[in-house]
């Protein structure tokens, strides 16, 4: 009867005439708009890309330079990455430390490992005389895919930051609303990363 | 103490724990999203290096599984829902969406304009001859 009076109780009261919404709605919210500018900056990137993908001033082609083994690994690494990372979230809403710690720890060897591959294809390409400063196409590439792993560098950095913060600071609203944002940040570069993978890698010429 | 004080305070935000109710969803949700992409990614690298498709259908089979999959993440690991908590998230998204395709469609008709109207190489010599 009681929460039957509850229920009726919160249809009929408008939601713009609730009061503010919980710190947790509101927080993921400002983070969300953040997260969407910054998909807009790749937007340009890659709107970049596909204008310059054929200009490659007779150096090498994409077709001659990606390896999709390897980028389905990269692939699989992130992805990984990103279910870890909601495991981490899980752990965390649980308040269980171990099991956070544990989520954390293969969030940041599986990026570190994406990281690691995708240094060793750059490093390769410039090798052979594929860097960015080969072609339009080449430079198009670096920006995009390199914008791409510099967010996964940062990503890491604050990963490392907060479990820091978790154990000097504890349980704080502070700190969990951090480790939300990290959370939603993480998960968006892997959106990030099927528009690469799909652009660069898979719809190569 | 003003109302924003008050809710950093909140008791219910510090050592309690969510209800244990919410982290079977919760995992639930993850191992649906995981098996989704992996299901969705292996068929992207499948449709790009197979001899099955028909050539010109593998592009927007590709658009296909990769704004499918964007949407596996958005669901199930962003937690982007319809409910009335999330309207104003979804109309945001509606909004990221609308200038990503301006910025993207739009430069690449400019830039093919451009192109087509920019004399060649060869064009080029032969006007200063």
């Amino acid at each position: 009867m009681n929460a039957a009076t509850t229920l009726v109780a919160e249809v009929e009261i408008p939601i713009s005439e609730r009061g503010p919404s919980p710190r947790k709605v509101i927080v993921g919210y400002g983070f969300w708009l953040f997260l969407l500018s910054d998909i807009i900056v790749f937007s340009a990137l890659f709107a970049a890309y596909a204008v310059l993908s054929g200009r490659t001033a007779d150096g090498p082609r994409g077709v001659q330079l990606f390896h999709r083994d390897k980028v389905l690994i990269e692939t699989g690494c992130l992805l990984a990455s990103s279910f870890t990372c909601a495991m981490m979230a899980l752990a965390i809403e649980l308040r269980h430390k171990t099991f956070m710690v544990l989520g954390a720890a293969l969030t940041f060897a599986l990026g570190a490992a994406f990281l690691w591959l995708e240094l060793s294809e750059f490093a390769g390409m410039v090798a052979h005389g594929a860097g960015p400063d080969r072609s339009a196409f080449l430079s198009a590439f670096f920006a995009l895919v390199g914008m791409h792993g510099l967010h996964v560098t940062l990503g890491l950095c604050w990963l490392v930051a907060m479990m820091a913060q978790v154990f000097t600071l504890g349980w704080r609203p502070m700190v969990l609303d951090r480790l939300a944002c990290f959370s939603l940040f993480w998960h968006a570069l892997d959106i990030v990363w099927i528009g690469v993978f799909t652009i660069v890698y898979l719809g190569v010429r | 103490m003003d109302e924003r004080d008050q809710r950093n305070n909140d008791p219910a935000d510090l050592e309690t724990p969510g209800e244990a109710a919410g982290w079977k969803s919760g995992l639930a949700k993850s191992l649906i999203g995981l098996a989704a992409s992996i299901v969705l990614t292996l068929g992207s690298f499948w449709a790009a290096g197979t001899g099955l498709v028909w050539g010109p259908g593998v592009p927007v089979l590709l658009a296909a599984l990769a704004i499918g999959q964007m949407g596996v993440h958005l669901v199930f690991f962003l937690h982007i829902s319809s409910g009335p908590e999330g309207t104003n998230t979804i109309l945001a998204l509606a909004f990221g969406v609308f200038v990503v395709a301006l910025v993207v469609f739009g430069s690449l008709i400019i830039m093919a304009n451009l192109d087509a109207g920019m004399v060649s190489m060869d064009g080029l010599m032969r006007m200063q001859r």
